[in-house]
């Protein structure tokens, strides 16, 4: 799924500098616990969380990860954008909680 | 290629900075043209070992090496110790504090992620002095 249909279903903001509208996921992982984001191998994934801070990002660049949704409308700072750009990481917000922004991209195809 | 060898430091204080280490080792085996899924299973069990040195251990010290056939990680610190292996292998188990788990760390999943992604893991623990734990990750 491109970057730009997760927008749409999630109506999230592009918080990224870079063009990521073209990005392609192929699987999803939702989930507070960084840990148990480690613990799952997928290729080209994308990350649901509600947590917000810069270790999020480097769980996300350890995994080869293509992108980070930010759920229920949180707002990372600064540094946490920044190391997600050095990374190649696109990052979105969505206002929508976990578990709904799950489902929604899980019934239009995106499977884990 | 021939053996490589690298060092890092990891910092105990800041929590933020964790991981530091391995991105630049991750940065140094893209360098070295290996592939992504072997360079992802040493990371991430690095990675690991490094927020569980600043968690429990004040930081400490990480030595790599890689060599044409592994990636072999010795992760030393001076920390308090496990004094109980075969618990602290245990999925879930965890001793973090409530701090450590507001960062979504502490979730008990950090050893058996390791043990899961290297090839061969080996802790060695002493109560009062630290931990060294090594690991190695086969390339070919």
């Amino acid at each position: 799924m491109k970057l730009e249909t997760v927008i749409k279903l999630l109506d999230a903001k592009v918080l990224s500098k870079k063009d990521c509208l073209e990005t392609e996921v192929f699987a999803a992982c939702g989930s507070d616990l960084m840990s148990d984001v480690l613990a799952f191998v997928k290729d080209q994934a994308l990350l649901l969380t509600g947590l917000v801070n810069s270790q999020v990002v480097r769980t996300a660049e350890m995994m080869d990860m293509k992108a980070i949704v930010f759920v229920r409308g949180k707002l990372p700072g600064d540094d946490i954008l920044e190391l997600a750009d050095e990374a190649g990481i696109a990052i979105l917000s969505t206002e929508l909680p976990l578990y709904i922004s799950c489902g929604k991209l899980y019934s239009e195809g995106l499977y884990n | 290629m021939n053996s490589f060898k690298v060092q890092y430091k990891v910092d105990g204080e800041d929590f933020s900075a964790a991981g530091d280490a391995s991105r630049k080792l991750k940065k140094v085996l893209q360098n070295l043209g290996i592939s992504p899924q072997i360079i992802r299973k040493a990371t991430v069990a690095m990675y690991e070992g490094e927020i569980n040195m600043v968690i429990h251990a004040d930081g400490g010290v990480i030595d790599a090496e890689i060599t044409p056939d592994k990636i072999h990680i010795f992760l030393r610190d001076k920390g308090p110790g496990i004094p109980d292996i075969a618990l602290a292998m245990t999925e879930g188990y965890s001793t973090a504090s409530n701090n450590v788990r507001e960062l979504g760390f502490g979730a008990g999943m950090g050893l058996p992620n390791m043990e899961k992604y290297t090839d061969y893991m080996n802790i060695t623990t002493q109560i009062g002095v630290g931990t060294t734990i090594e690991m190695i990750v086969n390339i070919v």
